[in-house]
């Protein structure tokens, strides 16, 4: 369960890379992509070369819906609803949530990569939390 | 047996060659300790775990941090044999250590954000892609010798 001081952390990191977002977003899904090339089975659509615009594009989108996660972190449930029917009935990313644990897991490394020592073991811990809520919830619906 | 490309063994130790050994192993280890709390479980003779500052400031902590990444060393080394490098510490890890291998992928993802944390840009894409396998074929190996 996410403590108040892990909402205050999750909402200091988001703060830190404001303005890097979209970045944020290209550069975790890119990284994906490339250590775990099973995830790519969800984009056969998507041209996944190195800067291509699709994966800006859907690197945005997902970066926007983490922010609306941070600014919502008191009622996930609820503020990711729309996006947990979404992947249960139309994406069907695999559950248990594992691509999605593998997303989280890029997510830290851009962090730490843009953070370096600032990435602290508190924040990586409340990071780390808040990533598997928010996989929680978008997993709620699938049965 | 894991083939490696070319690419991937020399960015596994063009890395490994810039590590700082005793730093990055404890704090690896403080961070398993500190995200993953249940890992503590393992290590109850280690003294004051009792937050976060107690645990990186901890020296049983550094020492055995310490111990675990000079041991992953082992494995850039023989790239080509981990599973043999890893025989006798999987069989520790089973039968005296009573370790669940999930733990060992858990700490392998931390060691990867260590090292991202330290080198920052230098830790490109495909620098993870390699250490992200190498951490995973390290799990495994580790796991072999479970029964």
């Amino acid at each position: 369960m996410l403590t108040a001081e892990d909402k205050k952390l999750v909402q200091q990191v988001w703060e830190k890379i404001s303005g890097r977002q979209e970045d944020a977003g290209a550069e975790t899904l890119e990284r994906m992509f490339a250590a775990y090339p099973q995830t790519k089975t969800y984009f056969p659509h998507f041209d996944l070369h190195h800067g291509s615009d699709q994966i800006r594009g859907h690197g945005k989108k997902v970066v926007a819906a983490l922010g609306n996660a941070v600014k919502n972190v008191d009622n996930l449930s609820q503020a990711l609803s729309e996006l947990s029917n979404l992947h249960a009935y139309n994406l069907r990313v695999d559950p248990p949530c594992s691509p999605l644990q593998l997303l989280a897991q890029c997510f830290q490394v851009v962090l730490a990569v843009h953070l370096g020592k600032d990435y602290t073991p508190e924040m990586h811990s409340a990071v780390d939390k808040f990533m598997s809520a928010v996989a929680a919830v978008l997993a709620e619906k699938y049965r | 047996m894991v083939h490696w490309s070319a690419e991937e063994k020399q960015l596994i130790s063009s890395v490994w060659g810039k590590v700082n050994v005793e730093e990055c192993g404890a704090e690896a280890l403080a961070r398993l300790l500190i995200v993953y709390p249940w890992t503590q479980r393992f290590f109850s003779d280690f003294g004051n775990l009792s937050s976060p500052t107690a645990i990186t400031g901890n020296p049983k902590v550094r020492a055995h941090g310490k111990k675990v990444l000079t041991s992953f060393g082992e494995a850039v080394k023989n790239l080509d044999n981990i599973k043999g490098t890893y025989s006798k510490l999987s069989e520790l890890h089973c039968e005296k250590l009573h370790v669940d291998p999930e733990n060992f992928r858990l700490l392998g993802d931390i060691l990867v954000i260590v090292l991202a944390s330290h080198f920052g840009r230098d830790f490109t894409p495909t620098c993870q892609s390699a250490w992200q396998k190498l951490v995973g074929v390290v799990a495994h190996a580790l796991a072999r010798k479970y029964h």
